[in-house]
């Protein structure tokens, strides 16, 4: 199982930017722990939630051909916190892509506070691990990564069905 | 106008201050980017996206930091050091780096000391020149 923390996409512009939304909500468990008398979204998965939206930005930007990772945090600022009942709206850009890596630019939007801004580095690791042996199928772009983009982007272009 | 080199030093100097989340003064034109400055291999990568920016050029990573290429070839390595094939080759890879010392010396542990910040300022003087 993979833990998307994304709800759905709103905006697809294919190889340029993309914009997906998530509800924040009580029913999520760790915001119990996180903390006890004061739920909020931790910042680390703001993180992810960014690392996802603009990770399939950049994976769709080279037809699903590539293993896309998360490779380096460029840069991540916090604002404000994020707590259940809140919808926040994660902005991405491409800035640069290589056949070896991609960079982006991110906005959280809480309305129209400003959350956090993140930006990130992806590594297209068969690419640019040269001698480092990976599985042939793309363990990264999984099925409910594919459903989040039903509707937004042709369906021979999303990534190949994996068990 | 052209850049002069000055011009080019303050650019580089603020795209690995940003790369490599440096203060101001660690960036000295004698600095290594992996020993003093503390770089990893994505971090190349993100420095040639940085000066593809703020230049307006393009680089293709093998140009600016093609040691890579050329360690894993065994004709170009032989028990630790570059063979003649090699250096022979590294010079040809690497104008815009001094490798005098290195020379004397061909031990691939040193070939990351040769990313300097001063033969980025170089490989970009030489690309700006031949725009």
């Amino acid at each position: 199982m993979r833990w998307i923390w994304i709800d759905k996409f709103l905006e697809f512009n294919s190889g340029v930017s993309a914009v997906s939304l998530k509800n924040v909500t009580l029913a999520e468990e760790h915001v119990h722990d996180h903390f006890p008398g004061f739920p909020m979204m931790p910042e680390c998965l703001m993180i992810e939630a960014m690392a996802q939206t603009a990770g399939i930005l950049v994976g769709e930007a080279r037809k699903f051909q590539e293993k896309v990772i998360l490779a380096k945090i460029n840069k991540a600022a916090f604002h404000n916190y994020v707590c259940p009942g809140d919808t926040i709206i994660l902005h991405a850009n491409i800035e640069s892509i290589s056949p070896e890596a991609a960079s982006t630019a991110g906005r959280i939007m809480r309305g129209d506070e400003l959350i956090a801004e993140i930006s990130l580095m992806f590594s297209h690791i068969d690419n640019n691990l040269a001698g480092m042996e990976f599985p042939e199928d793309n363990f990264v772009f999984t099925d409910m990564f594919n459903s989040l983009l039903t509707g937004f982007v042709d369906k021979n272009d999303t990534p190949e069905q994996t068990s | 106008m052209a850049m002069t080199r000055e011009d080019i030093f303050t650019e580089v100097q603020e795209v690995l201050i940003d790369a490599l989340g440096l203060d101001d003064d660690e960036v000295t034109s004698e600095a290594t980017l992996m020993g003093d400055l503390g770089a990893e291999s994505i971090d190349f990568l993100d420095i040639v996206f940085r000066l593809e920016k703020a230049f307006d050029i393009k680089i293709p990573r093998e140009e600016l930091f093609p040691a890579e290429a050329l360690m894993s070839n065994p004709e170009y390595v032989s028990n630790g050091k570059l063979t003649e094939t090699g250096l022979a080759e590294l010079k040809d890879k690497m104008p815009h780096t001094d490798l005098k010392e290195f020379i004397a010396d061909p031990d691939v542990n040193k070939i990351a000391d040769l990313f300097t910040v001063d033969s980025i300022i170089n490989f970009v003087e030489i690309k700006l020149n031949a725009a």
